[in-house]
Order: C-alpha cells, then sequence, then structure tokens
C-alpha cells in the first residue's frame, strides 16, 4: 500500500484529501502542524508528501528545504499545496525544489492526476 | 501688459466669481481690504504663500492665478505630448492647438488629467494588493475555504456509494466551511469599504494614525502651549476614536511626542513670522531663529498655507511619518523610491538638500524638496547616534527649469531604464 504524508492545518480539506486517497488505496498519514513534520517524513519514508504552505510551527518552504537537505529526501515527490498562487511563491517553491506546486481551489480530479502523475513508477 | 502681472486682474475676476467681496476675501486671508485692493489693480507683485492662499480660498491653481486658464491649458497639453512621447515640431505646437481648438484641447487636456487621477488609484490599489497584510490573510482564508468546499462538494456529488457516516461529516464540514466563507466575506467586505473611503483609509496601524492626523489636519492646540503637554498628550490618545489597535496608539503618541517637542523648542508663531520677514527658505529661517533644519521643515509642513508635504524616515530608510500632498504619492506599504532627496540626505547627516523633484506620471505638480538627516537620540562615547530624514516638500510654480524625475515605488513607477529599479513596474507588464 503506498504511503503518503498529508501536511494541512486546514481539517476539512485534510479529511477530503484523506477520503480521496484512501479510495484510491492510499495509506493517509496527517499533520495539522509544520513544526515536526520533517522528523515524521525522514521516519515515516513515504511515497510522496503533500504540504501546504502556511502552516504553524514551520512553514511547508522551511519544510521543503529541509527534506531536499538531507540526501535521502532528495528525490521524494513533493506536491504542494497553496491558496497562494503569486508568481514569487512559485518560483520560491521551484526554487527549494518542489515536484509540483498546485493553486487552492484545485479540483479532486486535478490533484488524483498530480498525485498519480508523480508517484507512477 | 506681461502675462504674470495681470495676476491681481485673475484674481479679481475669480473673486467676482465666486460671489465674494473684496472685504471678505482679505478678511479670510489675513490682509486689510485695502492691501487687497492694491494686488486686485496689479498694483502690487504677488507670489508665494499668499497667492497660494487666495488660489486655495478662491478654489483654484495658483498657475491659474499667475499665468491664466489658458497657459495652464497649454501646460497640461505639453505634459500630455511628452507622455505620449509625440518629439519634433509638432510637440512644439500645443499653444497653436489650444488656439485653434480650443474645445478639443479642453478635452485632451481633461483626459489626461482624468488619466493621472486613475493612475493615482491603480497605484493605491495595487499597493494595497501587493503588500496589505489584512487583505493577503483574508484571500488565503476564502481561498482556503473555497478549496475545502470545492473538494467536499465533489465528493458528495460524484460518489455513488458514500457511506451514511462520511456523508454526514462531508455535510457538517460543508455547512461549517459556507459559514467560514461567509464571514470572511463579510470581513473582507468591510475591510473593503474602509479602503473605500480616503478620509477613514485605516487599515493598517499606520494608516490609522494617518487618518487620525488628517482629521487634526497635523495640528494639535493643546501640545503647542507652553509647559508640560504629557497629560494633554495622553488625552488626545485617548479621545482618538479612529486610533483603535494598541499599536496605532504606540505609533501616534510617538508623533506627537515628535510635535510637542518641536512645539516646544520652536513655537508656530515664529515659524510664521520668519516666513513673513524672509520668505520661505527653510535654511534662512532655521538661521534666523537658530533652529535645527530638520525641525523647521518638520514645523513648516504644519502651516496650512504652505500646502505642503512631509516625509520622516528612520535610519533604515523606514517612513515613520508622512503628510501626504496631492502629487507626490508616498507608499503606504513596502519601499519608497530610493532616488528621493531624503534618501541622498540620510547617507549624509547634516548636510541639507534641496532640489526641484516631480514624481514620474506627475509631471503637473512640481515641488521644491528640502531634505536633511540629524542625529535623533542623545550622543555618547562609542556610540553611533539614531539618525532621522526629514525632506518638506512646498509645491513649486512651474519656471521650467530641471527637476529631478523619481517614483513613488517602483511597482507602479513607468519609468524605463531606472537605475534603481528593484523590481518590474505592473504599468508596463501588467498586474
Amino acid at each position: 500500500m503506498k504511503h503518503v504524508v498529508l501536511v494541512e492545518d486546514e481539517l476539512n480539506i485534510a479529511e477530503a484529501i484523506r477520503f480521496l486517497l484512501s479510495n484510491e488505496g492510499w495509506r493517509v498519514e496527517t499533520l495539522a502542524n509544520g513544526s515536526n513534520a520533517v522528523d515524521v517524513i525522514r521516519n515515516a519514508g513515504p511515497d510522496l508528501v503533500m504540504l501546504d504552505v502556511m502552516l504553524p510551527g514551520k512553514s511547508g518552504f522551511e519544510i521543503l528545504h529541509d527534506l531536499r537537505a538531507d540526501p535521502a529526501m532528495m528525490e521524494l515527490p513533493v506536491l504542494m499545496l497553496t491558496a497562494r498562487g503569486q508568481r514569487s511563491d512559485r518560483e520560491l517553491a521551484e526554487k527549494a525544489g518542489v515536484s509540483r506546486f498546485m493553486t487552492k481551489p484545485f479540483s479532486n480530479a486535478e490533484m488524483l492526476d498530480a498525485v498519480r502523475e508523480l508517484t507512477a513508477t | 501688459m506681461a502675462v504674470e502681472t495681470l495676476t491681481g486682474s485673475r484674481i479679481r475676476e475669480r473673486r467676482v466669481i465666486a460671489g465674494l467681496k473684496q472685504a471678505e476675501l482679505a478678511r479670510d486671508i489675513g490682509i486689510s481690504a485695502s492691501y487687497l485692493n492694491l494686488i486686485e489693480h496689479n498694483r502690487r507683485r504677488i507670489g508665494g504663500k499668499l497667492l497660494l492662499s487666495i488660489a486655495q480660498r478662491l478654489g483654484t491653481e495658483a498657475q491659474t492665478l499667475t499665468e491664466g486658464a489658458e497657459a495652464a491649458l497649454i501646460a497640461t497639453l505639453r505634459e500630455a505630448a511628452v507622455e505620449a512621447g509625440l518629439t519634433g515640431p509638432e510637440a512644439a505646437q500645443a499653444e497653436d492647438f489650444a488656439g485653434r481648438f480650443p474645445g478639443w484641447a479642453d478635452v485632451l487636456a481633461g483626459t489626461r488629467r482624468r488619466v493621472a487621477a486613475l493612475e493615482e488609484t491603480i497605484e493605491a490599489l495595487s499597493d494595497r494588493l501587493a503588500h496589505d497584510p489584512h487583505l493577503a490573510a483574508s484571500m488565503h482564508e476564502l481561498l482556503t475555504t473555497a478549496a475545502s468546499i470545492r473538494s467536499t462538494a465533489a465528493i458528495l456529488a460524484e460518489t455513488k456509494t458514500l457511506q451514511p457516516e462520511w456523508r454526514s461529516r462531508f455535510h457538517a464540514n460543508i455547512n461549517e466551511d459556507s459559514r467560514r466563507l461567509s464571514e470572511s466575506a463579510e470581513a473582507l467586505l468591510g475591510h473593503l469599504n474602509v479602503e473605500a473611503d480616503a478620509a477613514d483609509a485605516a487599515g493598517s496601524p499606520q494608516e490609522e494614525v494617518e487618518a487620525f492626523l488628517t482629521r487634526h489636519a497635523y495640528r494639535f492646540d493643546v501640545l503647542e502651549r507652553a509647559g508640560d503637554t504629557t497629560d494633554a498628550l495622553k488625552q488626545v490618545i485617548e479621545e482618538a476614536a479612529d486610533l483603535r489597535s494598541q499599536a496605532s496608539r504606540f505609533i501616534a503618541a510617538r508623533v506627537l511626542e515628535m510635535i510637542s517637542q518641536d512645539a516646544q523648542a520652536l513655537p508656530m508663531q515664529d515659524v510664521q513670522g520668519a516666513i513673513e520677514t524672509h520668505g520661505t527658505d527653510p535654511m534662512t529661517v532655521a538661521r534666523r531663529l537658530g533652529q535645527p533644519v530638520g525641525r523647521v521643515l518638520r514645523r513648516m509642513a504644519a502651516l496650512p498655507d504652505l500646502g505642503a508635504g512631509l516625509v520622516v524616515c528612520d535610519r533604515a530608510g523606514t517612513v515613520i511619518f508622512r503628510k501626504s500632498v496631492e502629487g507626490f504619492t508616498v507608499p503606504r506599504h513596502g519601499a519608497c523610491c530610493p532616488l528621493w532627496p531624503l534618501f541622498a540626505a540620510l547617507a549624509q547627516p547634516g548636510t541639507v538638500l534641496s532640489e526641484k523633484v516631480n514624481q514620474v506620471g506627475r509631471a503637473e505638480a512640481g515641488f521644491v524638496s528640502y531634505a536633511t538627516a540629524e542625529a535623533a537620540t542623545p550622543s555618547g562615547y562609542n556610540s553611533v547616534p539614531l539618525v532621522q530624514g526629514v525632506m518638506l516638500l512646498l509645491p513649486a510654480a512651474p519656471d521650467g527649469a530641471a527637476s529631478r524625475k523619481v517614483g513613488s515605488t517602483c511597482r507602479v513607477c513607468p519609468q524605463e531604464g531606472c537605475v534603481a529599479r528593484r523590481e518590474p513596474s505592473i504599468m508596463s507588464t501588467g498586474i
């Protein structure tokens, strides 16, 4: 079973995503705070990470930066979901090594397609 | 008779149109009726503060009085030509155009003024969209809630075999999110409505302070009295309903302290007296009164007759006080144009700089700027004092003299090829 760590502080969005991915056969682990996200991801070794940008504790950009600084997680697919769709945010995410950047509000189909593409083997 | 020497006749004409008696106008501007009579019969030259006062009272521009409406029209046409990049012999024919087609010339000048006004509105809105933390947070909240509703609603609509407990949970989530969306939208609307009212444009603490100072016309009589004004200052802050946040009250208190210290050291009647005797040159006023130039600049800015603007910044270049003046935009958020003389003065404390400036896109409003930087904290051994920059902007009569082109902030500045540019302008690249 494929494993995703979802870091999202909006509980209703997290619940919807959890439902959709579970239906697709994913095991979904959710975190509502960014402060210990890097440790959780490092220990869990997931197939995919989904990250909000504005998080309590630690921002999505900081988490992404820390993940990419670890050689073991340099290739880990990271899908960033954010309401901050400005060009500067997108550029910042790309610079930090994001695999895909998606702006809220997105459609479920769009999100699922991105997940499938990022984890296709 | 030369054009300028008919200023008195134009004042008389405007006064009659305004339905004012000579004695009434004279009283309103603080001169005798007999002196006004001499002016109106072109037997006394007039300029400076008095001319500005008369123009203000008659609801017109000083330039219209000194050069006539036609000259103002021609100046506007020339500005329109420069901005449109019209060069060659045709550019020099603004006067012919106005003479041969006065109606069309009026239309063109009116359109140009409207464009300038709209550009100012765009600047303000763009500035707000780019930097307003309240707006950014509101938009983030709206988009996040919309994302949640969209995703949940799609699950409810598209999942054919949804278990009842999941269905109930998603219905509850949508209910909760739709209420949040409604509240966020209302809050955002309230924020924007406040912004729409320029007189009460209080979104951030700094804006609350600016609205508060504007309401008081930057004058506080209780702080002008001699003696300890600590209690009076506190009372002014306590009674200010428009200072809603703790941060705005803190900032306002700092500004009022500065005004109070200036008032104690340099009473306003002394400044007015020196200006009446020696004119509006701040260096001359400072020398005559034995006062630091920075203080004189701040005091002059509070004189309503001068129609002056003022910007005060700290050593980091952050604006800590502003008195807006039409034709020179000080961005509410984000960094100011580094070409302002204020920042050149900040780099060389003690020097007083004076030059004519025009904000790009605001060609009709020129200003004479006076800028200096002075220590804002007491000196001590081995300590570098905190320096404060001050820039006074006095409206300048159009005289054809060269002026420094400056912007407000890069984001809305159309100046191409500027060496000081930090980021692209939306005026050329689109929002």
